[in-house]
């Protein structure tokens, strides 16, 4: 049973990670790309990581459904009518690829890998949060940075008119040069 | 099951994205190749915590650490491809070549 639900889910990753590349409209790729994260997050089930499965799947269903609104807003083709076929440099990027589909392969299939240490605990989630809580402590505080760092570097990309625009690069100046006077007293 | 078909998978999952990030010209599909090939590193992960070392949390903290680089990708490529937008109306790697002398 569980081999057939792993085949099924892996098929599926696989197969809807393909056609993000070959469908004709970026609103159909990105449901493309969520049918593979959610096949990927089914396959961490079985693999017994029901909670990091279910992150995974709750994670990747949000991101995908902001995704979806950028998809569109930045997209040439919203309604799919037409082809869409935006490539540069082809045949070498699928001879990149499949060569290091290859070479990864050849790797799983030549090495011989270890006999497996110990047995999976009770709850894994339990495992991973004690392990976050205790000697990963640093991984944990690294990623919480790591994301501080990424909301106020994506706000300051993706403002309008920034501090910058609008004092210069005197940090002295008070008042800002902005096309329309605001405030009280305008 | 077995580990090797866990890793197939996601070399699988891994090379089709390295595939849209080299060929695709739209920021945002370069984006999405990249997501794809994260999405291996987690099936990688995962498989290594079951089949290698199960009693060690080494594997699940890569597919956590995997899943924040997601986001953060995600998060700053479009507010890079927002910037970039705004200050010369593209979204086509193309077309941003600065950098290329």
């Amino acid at each position: 049973m569980l081999t057939a639900v792993f085949w099924f889910l892996a098929l599926l990753a696989a197969a809807s990670g393909f056609m993000v590349f070959r469908v004709n409209s970026m609103a159909r790729v990105t449901i493309a790309l969520l049918v593979s994260f959610l096949a990927v997050g089914g396959l961490l089930i079985v693999l017994g990581l029901a909670y990091l499965g279910a992150v995974v799947i709750l994670m990747m269903t949000m991101e995908m459904v902001i995704m979806l609104v950028f998809m569109i807003a930045y997209m040439t083709n919203p309604g799919g009518l037409t082809q869409m076929s935006m490539y540069h440099n082809k045949r070498a990027s699928l001879s990149i690829a499949v060569g290091t589909f290859a070479l990864l392969a050849a790797g799983i299939l030549a090495v011989p890998w270890p006999r497996r240490a110990g047995q999976p605990p009770a709850s894994p989630a339990f495992q991973l949060g004690q392990a976050l809580m205790g000697p990963q402590m640093l991984t944990m505080v690294t990623l919480g940075f790591v994301l501080l760092a990424t909301m106020v570097g994506a706000v300051v990309l993706a403002t309008s008119r920034g501090r910058y625009d609008r004092f210069g690069d005197d940090l002295r100046r008070r008042s800002p040069d902005d096309p329309l006077r605001g405030g009280v007293g305008q | 099951m077995s580990i090797q078909l866990f890793l197939l998978l996601a070399a699988a999952l891994f090379a089709i994205g390295l595939y849209g990030a080299l060929s695709q010209q739209s920021i945002v599909m370069i984006m999405m190749g990249l997501e794809l090939m994260l999405n291996g590193v987690i099936v990688a992960a995962g498989a290594f915590w079951h089949y290698v070392a199960p009693a060690a949390p080494s594997g699940q903290l890569v597919v956590v650490v995997a899943v924040v680089a997601m986001a953060v990708e995600m998060a700053t490529g479009f507010a890079v491809a927002t910037a970039i937008f705004r200050a010369r109306d593209i979204t086509m790697s193309d077309s941003a070549t600065d950098l290329k002398r």
